[in-house]
This record gives structure tokens, C-alpha cells and sequence, in this order.
């Protein structure tokens, strides 16, 4: 009888834990985030036409010059990267060199977004159908990757930047441009 | 008269959709010609996780990069690629976390392992009750 009642409140102590832990896992804030594999490994090739007249396309080639650059995932249609425009503006500000990959977009709407929003890549590659974006492993708009001066992926930033991004990102810029030098 | 505003103004707002205008990739809709090619693509596709909508694989969902992904698959089986060199290629970008086909790996064995020994644990309590429950009868 005295076994039966310790293992009846043992039972009740497995599942009380078990409500205790469901109970914790949902007060945690759901992380939507994929993060793409590819940090450390150079850059897929690809070769993009230009997606506006005034800027030149983008090939993994032109990455791979001995700059560190950003390469900021958008699109025309993409509410979120309007948001990050004035800090894509103060990277730009701060010295960063910023190449764009327009996802899924027309060269009108492109061209109209920069017009409005502002322009602050020296050039844009298109992207019809995803395929450079898939080969990096981004799964969305807007993102952002540092590239080193070989090609080399080093830093991902998932969604819009906002304000206390710009520090970070500026860091990591630097440390791929000072790795970079170190080699 | 302010419902008929209220339907009016209805009928008449432009969505805010974050959605591109820009066809689907050509295979994204489309099957391919050959049916051998087309089953073992749409087999992949069913265990691929749609980055966008996350619940779905990508031969469920509409989502445009789902259909950018159906895509590659279709495009790459078709120039003769083998269907688990398609997943490996996606895991290499977005983890295991892409793929929905079950895994052993470091991180997964207890979940392939504790049903075993649950069993095993079950058999070895059942055999000494029905042992027991014998031995008077006897």
C-alpha cells in the first residue's frame, strides 16, 4: 500500500514537471529565425544582371576584390526595408561599401524605391528567382551579410536594421577588413 | 447609409501586400515532362520545410520563395542531379533545420533511443508480473 502511494505521487510529479516545462517552453519568445549555414565559406558563384540602369550588376567575382563589403538582400515590395533605408544610408556614411541583391523585383519598382528611400549601393544585382539568395542560405527580406576582401561570408544580420544595429554591423565590417589584413 | 460607406470603403482598399509582382520561377507550377523525374522531385519536395511559412513543405505552399525553391529542385533533378545531393546542397545553406526527413546525429539519437528502451523496459516489468501471477497456480 505505502509503494503504491509513493509511486501514485511520483507520477504526480512527472507530470506536474512535464506542465511545468510545456508552461516555460511557451513563455519563451518564439525565434522565427533561420540562420544560414554559410557563414565561413566564401560565396556561391553567381552573376547577376544589373537590376537598375545606373548601377552596375553583381557577380561573387567583384566580392572577392581585397574589400570587405556589405551585400544587403531587399526588394521594392518589402515593407520592412524601407524601415532600414536611413541606417543602410549611415553604414554608407560611416565608410561601408554597400551592394544590393534586389529580390524577385521589376527595374522600375526598384528604380522608384531608390528614388524615394534612397541609394546607397555602388551596384545591384537581380534576382528573379531566388537563386542567389537560396545559395546563400537567407530566407527572406530584408537581410544582410559582411563579405571579406576574398569572398568569404562572415557575419549574416537577419531582418531590418534598425538603429542599435549600425554599431555592430560597422564592427563586423572592420573585423573582416582587419582579419582580412592579418592573412 | 454609414454601412453602405463602410462597404463602399471596403470594397474599394488596395491591400498592403508584401508580395512581389514578378511571375513564378518557370518550374515552380510546373511538373516535368518526364513522370520517373516529376515523382521523385514532388517525394523531395513533400520533405523540404518552406523557409517562409515554416509549417509547410514546399510542395505546400504558395509562398514565392517556396515556389523559387520548387524550382531548384525540379530544374536540378532534371539535369540528373540525385534527389539527396538537392537536400545535402540545402542543408549545407540552412542547417537540418530545411529538411523534414528524420535524422540520427548527436543531437536526435535519445529520440530514436528512448522508445527502444521503453520497450524493453515494458517487456522486462510484463514478464515478472505474468512470472509471478503463474507461480501460485502452479
Amino acid at each position: 500500500m505505502r509503494r503504491l502511494r509513493i509511486f501514485l505521487w511520483a507520477l504526480v510529479a512527472v507530470v506536474g514537471g512535464l506542465f511545468a516545462l510545456f508552461a516555460y517552453q511557451l513563455g519563451q519568445p518564439k525565434d522565427e529565425f533561420v540562420e544560414s549555414a554559410m557563414i565561413g565559406e566564401p560565396l556561391p558563384a553567381f552573376d547577376l544582371r544589373p537590376a537598375v540602369g545606373d548601377r552596375p550588376g553583381l557577380a561573387n567575382t567583384d566580392l572577392a576584390d581585397g574589400r570587405a563589403r556589405l551585400v544587403n538582400i531587399f526588394a521594392s515590395w518589402c515593407i520592412p526595408c524601407r524601415v532600414e533605408a536611413p541606417q543602410l544610408e549611415a553604414l554608407r556614411q560611416s565608410g561601408a561599401e554597400i551592394v544590393g541583391i534586389a529580390i524577385r523585383d521589376r527595374p522600375e519598382d526598384v528604380a522608384g524605391f531608390l528614388q524615394i528611400y534612397g541609394n546607397p549601393f555602388t551596384a545591384i544585382g537581380a534576382d528573379d528567382i531566388s537563386a542567389v539568395q537560396l545559395s546563400l542560405g537567407s530566407s527572406g527580406v530584408p537581410e544582410t551579410f559582411v563579405i571579406d576582401g576574398r569572398g568569404v561570408i562572415r557575419y549574416q544580420h537577419i531582418g531590418d536594421i534598425r538603429p542599435e544595429h549600425v554599431q555592430t554591423i560597422l564592427y563586423e565590417l572592420r573585423e573582416a577588413e582587419l582579419t582580412e589584413r592579418g592573412a | 447609409m454609414r454601412v453602405l460607406l463602410a462597404l463602399v470603403a471596403l470594397i474599394c482598399a488596395a491591400p498592403l501586400a508584401a508580395q512581389d509582382t514578378l511571375p513564378p520561377a518557370p518550374y515552380a507550377y510546373q511538373q516535368l515532362a518526364d513522370p520517373a523525374q516529376e515523382a521523385e522531385a514532388a517525394a523531395l519536395m513533400a520533405t523540404l520545410r518552406c523557409l517562409k511559412c515554416q509549417s509547410q513543405s514546399i510542395a505546400d505552399s504558395d509562398a514565392p520563395m517556396a515556389g523559387d525553391m520548387r524550382h531548384q529542385v525540379r530544374t536540378r533533378i532534371a539535369a540528373g542531379e540525385d534527389p539527396e545531393a538537392i537536400r545535402q546542397w540545402l542543408v549545407q545553406r540552412y542547417g537540418d533545420y530545411v529538411s523534414y526527413q528524420p535524422r540520427v546525429s548527436a543531437s536526435t539519437w535519445p529520440l530514436f533511443a528512448i522508445p527502444l528502451l521503453l520497450a524493453l523496459l515494458a517487456a522486462f516489468i510484463l514478464r515478472g508480473r505474468l512470472g509471478k501471477r503463474r507461480e501460485p497456480g502452479a
